[in-house]
């Protein structure tokens, strides 16, 4: 057993953050919100930094890495904010033709975890392609074909949202089994992100524990915030580790078992993610309940996260199911 | 990120598996909690038998008797043994786990030679007097006096909490050698011979009405000075090395018997009928997946320890978790229990028995070997690098 990052999955990691570092800073967010959320340069730029390809073999233009390693990638994607459609694209890059390329843009909707509810679609005006999970396949469907109002004001302001009332049918480009697998990767993808929302509300939080001062001395100082960033770094690494191990499950599923290790990274992330944003707004104050302090976006990303491939709850039932 | 066994570590777990099928339900059943005598032999036979099999002192170096394990090996020992039911460390938890560890990193060529042979063939059994009745978290405070008269220390104090204290051969001691000094300054660590004259044990009744720790009176005692583990006024030293030896442990061994209380926790809701109430289910599927989750930050923290070659801080971080979801978990247990939670013995074909004992000793968990808000003062201001709170 080495659980630990090899060194090429360190220059992976390291990679990825000093591009969101340089290309998706925390003061381009505004411009990304005038541009309701998606900026094709910047989806090609991401698309020339493999995030789509990467799990595609090398023969087919691809990155030839697996799970493991994409719950780096979009851990940072996730930490830093970066919005979009991510995880489908991601997932689509080996079934529909553009995707891993970037040229053609894949947002998607899992009907059989996120059937609770009205039918939101996520990102719906900018895509070329919608891929829906269902119980007996995966299906391509084009998004101009289907009837949706947009969502005048949609939670994370960059996530916009249509309201369907249905979906067509599609074509079944995956069956059944391959569905599955889909979901279980979609449902990894996203809880590496909340696990970089968790980490990145927590950094943010600290960073303004030690720099502002009340009754004459940090308020990183006073145990109450002591405390609640503690608690925040614990749910972060537990959430971690529930992620990498879903990565190197995925990968070889003789180390575990996948629906298992998947159900604790989502809903371990998902539970820090939540908590650790709340955590964040808590720590700044009044600052904290504006729109300038970047926390209520950690929080509102979280919770489009934390809806998709299946809520904490559903994957908790997934696990009783498993115990008997 | 590899969480299979290599070929070496499959060996060994099998070997060790194996071993454990027949020595586990050789060593009978463990007394009842109250009979220390026959407690002691009990745990110390376990102990001899590791020894001749050649699983005692997991960590510990070659040249000392152990089988200098990797940080791998010692994971799979701790997960197989409890996956086996085998005895638990009991009264060697002092001597294997922390005591002999600090002999060996700190001890004279006399000490380990006195000592380390005897602890691992069960032969020596060790207790800890830390804790005095006022420093507890701020253990520096610490007041026991130890004075040199020649070649002893005469020394009077009142320590607490100690485990196995009425079984000990030995205790490690922290004494002042220097009150005028700094609290950190003035510290000596000793080894304790528990059968010294002036020493009067009183056991202090846990929650659970156990006798597990005791009170221990020091009335000018007379240690000898051979018997200093470290220089004079260096024993704060010394005792953050016992103490990095003590937060060390895997967890591997706890998370193992965790999985199986929520087990036992699904088979009496099934028992009661309530196995169907989605509310249970979830709460129930929620803590599976959080000890999941925990096993991979165990497993994390021990590959990262054997990349470094020193057990991390994350051991609060982990430490943390668990005291909170075993509390939960053990809380949860006795809500389905119902009014059978009432009884501390099984009543009406339920087992709250078991379930009781449990509730009540996960409450030390969050206190014992430094409490859940000591860990995360660490967290904020070792990992987080919070300013560090004002401190006397
Ligand atoms: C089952 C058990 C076995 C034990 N075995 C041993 C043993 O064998 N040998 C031994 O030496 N000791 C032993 N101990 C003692 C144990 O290490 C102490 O109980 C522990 O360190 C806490 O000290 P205390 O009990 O004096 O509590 P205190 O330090 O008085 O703490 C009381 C409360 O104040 C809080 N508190 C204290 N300081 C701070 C701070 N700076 N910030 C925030 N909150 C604070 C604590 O978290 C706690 O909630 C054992 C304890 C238990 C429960």
């Amino acid at each position: 057993m080495d659980f630990q990052l090899t060194e090429d999955q360190e220059a992976l990691q390291e990679g990825i953050r000093s591009f969101c570092e340089g290309r998706v800073p925390a003061d381009r967010l505004p411009d990304l919100e005038a541009k309701g959320g998606f900026d094709r340069g910047l989806w090609g730029e991401l698309a020339e930094m493999g995030v789509f390809s990467l799990r595609r073999p090398e023969a087919e233009g691809g990155v030839g890495l697996g799970c493991a390693d994409a719950v780096l990638v979009f851990a940072e994607l996730g930490r830093r904010l970066v919005p979009g459609p991510l995880v489908w694209s991601h997932l689509a890059a080996g079934l529909l033709e553009g995707a891993a390329g970037g040229a053609v843009v894949v947002g998607g909707i899992d009907c059989t975890a996120d059937s609770d509810g009205p039918l939101l679609l996520e990102h719906l005006a900018h895509l070329d392609a919608l891929l829906v999970l269902r119980t007996d396949g995966a299906f391509r469907v084009d998004p101009r074909a289907v009837a949706a109002e947009p969502v005048a004001v949609p939670l994370d302001p960059l996530t916009p949202l249509h309201h369907a009332a249905a979906l067509p049918g599609g074509e079944r480009v995956a069956d059944a089994a391959a569905a599955a697998r889909l979901r279980l990767e979609g449902a990894t993808l996203a809880a590496a992100q909340l696990l970089g929302l968790a980490e990145g509300s927590q950094q943010l939080a600290t960073a303004y524990a030690k720099q502002r001062e009340q009754f004459g001395r940090p308020i990183g100082e006073f145990q109450a915030m002591k405390h609640l960033l503690a608690d925040a770094f614990v749910r972060q690494e537990l959430a971690r580790a529930a992620v990498y191990a879903a990565g190197a499950i995925l990968d070889d599923p003789s180390a575990g078992e996948p629906v298992r290790a998947v159900a604790a990274a989502k809903l371990t992330a998902g539970e820090a993610a939540l908590r650790n944003s709340r955590t964040c707004i808590q720590v700044h104050g009044g600052m904290g309940y504006t729109w300038e302090v970047p926390a209520h976006l950690y929080l509102k990303r979280t919770w489009v996260l934390e809806n998709g491939f299946g809520t904490g709850g559903e994957h908790a039932h997934r696990v009783a199911d498993l115990l008997g | 990120m590899d969480l299979r066994d290599s070929q070496a570590e499959a060996r060994f777990r099998e070997e060790l598996r194996a071993w454990l099928a027949e020595a586990v339900p050789a060593h009978g059943p463990p007394p009842p909690a109250h009979d220390w005598p026959a407690r002691r032999a009990y745990d110390t036979g376990w102990q001899r038998k590791l020894f001749d099999a050649g699983y005692a002192g997991m960590s510990w170096p070659a040249e000392y008797g152990g089988r200098d394990a990797t940080p791998n090996e010692q994971l799979i020992y701790s997960e197989e043994t409890a996956r086996a039911g085998a005895p638990y460390v009991g009264v060697n938890f002092v001597g294997t786990l922390h005591g002999g560890p600090t002999l060996i990193a700190e001890g004279t060529p006399e000490q380990k030679q006195r000592h380390l042979a005897r602890i691992l063939r069960g032969e020596e059994v060790w207790c800890q007097g830390f804790s005095e009745p006022s420093a507890g978290s701020d253990l520096a405070s610490l007041k026991t006096a130890a004075v040199r008269e020649g070649d002893h220390y005469v020394v009077s104090g009142h320590k607490i909490w100690c485990s196995f204290a009425q079984v000990a051969d030995f205790g490690e001691l922290l004494v002042r050698t220097d009150p005028e000094a700094p609290k950190h300054k003035g510290i000596s660590w000793l080894i304790l011979p528990m059968d010294a004259p002036g020493i009067e044990i009183r056991p202090l009744p846990t929650l659970a009405g156990e006798g597990e720790f005791s009170e221990v009176f020091l009335d000018a005692v007379r240690v000898p000075v051979e018997n200093r583990v470290g220089e004079e006024n260096d024993g704060w030293r010394v005792t953050n090395v016992t103490l990095r030896f003590e937060r060390g442990t895997a967890f591997a061994g706890e998370l193992v018997l965790l999985q199986r209380n929520l087990a036992e926790l699904v088979d009496l809701a099934k028992q009661r009928g309530r196995w169907a109430d989605p509310a249970l289910r979830e709460d129930v599927g929620h803590m599976a997946a959080e000890i999941d989750a925990l096993w991979a930050m165990v497993k994390l923290s021990v590959c990262r320890a054997s990349r470094t070659g020193m057990p991390g801080l994350e051991a609060s971080a982990i430490k943390l978790h668990y005291s909170e979801l075993y509390q939960r978990m053990t809380e949860l247990g006795l809500r389905v229990l119902g009014r059978a939670a009432l009884s501390r013995e099984d009543v009406g074909g339920l087992p709250s028995g078991r379930f009781l004992a449990e509730g009540l000793k996960s409450l030390n968990s969050s206190i014992a070997a430094g409490t859940s808000q000591i860990q995360r003062n660490i967290v904020a201001e070792r990992i987080l690098g919070l300013p560090r709170e004002p401190r006397r």
